[in-house]
């Protein structure tokens, strides 16, 4: 019975797309909560929405429109927050409603696509096509290897980011790729988990593992484990029991974040 | 060991100032540092000590003057693995932040190796001695957070050995640590200095102390208001008034 997933195309798809994201997600998550900088997940989602709302009224796949969006707004959040003239959060919050009242607008002027919108927005598995899945597995690789290329790099700026910078390292190149991996992750989790839902992806398996306290590699290997148990279990609960995928994922992460909280080591 | 010139100039000021818009912090600085120097950066608050210690690292642009590392222009300099820098304690380590000991030091290799090369043996082997120099070997496995502030910073300075720099540039290092680990400390510098010849500038608002460690003292309130030996500057009563009522104890102690 319990095989009885298996036999279904859709399911076997939205399978390989939530653990696709299960394992690029929580890598770019462990940094953003280091940083400080949960809320740019948040942030970039919401300017998704926009892209999304774009690419439904002109007919552009909506996918790439989110992934457009999200890219040139991590690019402009990046440069805001170098030139430190205005603190991170502001940046963030002006990013992040200014996005989402462009996207009201712009589906307001639009209508009939409730049906579409809501997979975006609470992410569905149906929706996911094996041409999807084609294009997710080459971009997490691209992820991935981006994020090795440059990882002690990521790890010395997190820490400490003036030390990094008179060590010579390419400081500004660093954080415009993270940036750029961080929207990537973001756009290619949309459609598992959606728009409302994506930041949880990110941030809950980082914010669990870090409750252990352990090295950054051990930290990263266990947010890895706790991303993709939830992914699995969520989507598994979601098919036996009809609820709604991202719903379901992110329930999942908050209780394996409630058990670990509890049970987490004492100083 | 090379040998030390002790008439080599390592960092050479001129002329400098800098405003943080309309607030003049730093007013035609000039300051030189030879090779082996051991200097204290000291003054009042907000006197500008660690803005001039940040333009000397690149890290902030001054509005006037110009800034030579080794001989050659800040904005030219590309010998970064020259110089390293031990951030002050507060705020320097996120206390949840998950590196152990041994990961923080390594990053101190990162600046030599570049983008996308690992670390191999002899980096590894750089990070071990590195870590020996300031007796942490032992507690490479722990957690920067669960350290106490003297242990801390003792893996900060292992951070920028291992680096194997030939300047080292420290903020307020000692801030907010025990009287005992501060003393620890400074032995562990005064020995980088005699015996690793290393060039440190000390930036501190601990006075009296560092007086007894540093073979010069630059005082600072926005101009630079006397650099000379640590004797010279507690004779000096134009240097001392800087400090007002703090230092007149200093003084009376040390007479």
């Amino acid at each position: 019975m319990f095989l009885d997933i298996f036999q279904y195309d859709f399911i076997v798809r939205g399978l390989i797309a939530g653990l696709i994201v299960g394992v690029i997600a929580p890598l770019i998550g462990v940094f953003l909560v280091l940083r400080r900088y949960s809320l740019i997940a948040d942030t970039l989602s919401h300017v998704s929405l926009a892209g999304i709302a774009l690419g439904l009224i002109f007919g552009w796949n909506p996918a790439l429109s989110a992934l457009g969006a999200t890219l040139v707004a991590s690019l402009g959040l990046e440069k805001l927050r170098a030139s430190k003239r205005l603190y991170n959060e502001s940046a963030l919050a002006l990013y992040l409603s200014g996005s989402l009242a462009l996207a009201v607008v712009l589906l307001s002027l639009a209508h009939g696509f409730n049906s579409q919108l809501f997979g975006y927005l609470f992410g569905s598995l149906v929706t996911v096509t094996a041409y999807d899945i084609y294009v997710m597995a080459v971009l997490s690789i691209a992820v991935i290897a981006t994020l090795l290329i440059f990882f002690k790099e990521i790890v010395f700026i997190t820490f400490d980011e003036e030390a990094a910078q008179v060590a010579g390292l390419p400081v500004r190149l660093v954080n415009t790729v993270f940036m750029v991996l961080a929207a990537l992750t973001i756009s290619l989790s949309i459609p598992i988990i959606g728009v409302m839902l994506v930041a949880a992806l990110l941030v809950i398996p980082a914010v669990t593992a870090l409750q252990l306290k352990k090295s950054l590699r051990a930290t990263i290997a266990y947010a890895e484990v706790f991303s993709l148990l939830s992914v699995l279990i969520g989507l598994l609960l979601a098919f036996y029991f009809n609820l709604a995928t991202g719903g379901t994922i992110v329930l999942v992460m908050i209780a394996i974040f409630s058990v670990v909280f509890l049970f987490r080591p004492r100083a | 060991m090379p040998k030390v010139d002790h008439h080599k100039n390592i960092i050479e000021v001129q002329g400098l100032s800098f405003a943080y818009g309309k607030h003049e912090v730093l007013r035609d600085i000039n300051l030189v540092v030879h090779q082996g120097d051991y200097l204290g950066l000291v003054g009042p608050n907000g006197a500008g000590k660690t803005t001039l210690l940040k333009i000397m690292l690149g890290l902030l642009r001054p509005d006037r003057g110009s800034i030579k590392l080794f001989g050659v222009e800040l904005a030219d300099f590309q010998d970064q693995h020259r110089i390293s820098y031990v951030p002050q304690k507060a705020g320097a380590a996120d206390a949840n932040f998950p590196a152990t000991v041994y990961e923080v030091v390594a990053m101190g290799r990162y600046g030599r190796r570049g983008v996308g090369r690992g670390l191999n043996e002899a980096d590894q082997a750089i990070i071990e001695k590195s870590l020996r120099q300031v007796n942490m070997w032992e507690q490479r496995e722990t957690l920067i957070g669960d350290l106490s502030g003297g242990q801390e910073q003792r893996v900060f300075v292992a951070r920028a050995l291992a680096g194997e720099p030939e300047v080292i540039f420290l903020d307020e290092p000692t801030t907010g640590i025990d009287p005992q680990s501060r003393e620890e400390f400074y032995k562990l510098l005064r020995e980088l200095n005699q015996n690793l010849n290393l060039t440190l500038v000390l930036v501190s608002h601990d006075v009296e102390r560092i007086t007894k460690e540093v073979m010069h003292i630059a005082c600072l309130d926005r101009h630079l208001v006397c650099h000379n030996s640590p004797e010279e500057f507690l004779r000096d009563s134009e240097s001392l008034n800087v400090f007002g009522e703090k230092v007149k104890v200093i003084t009376h102690h040390h007479d």
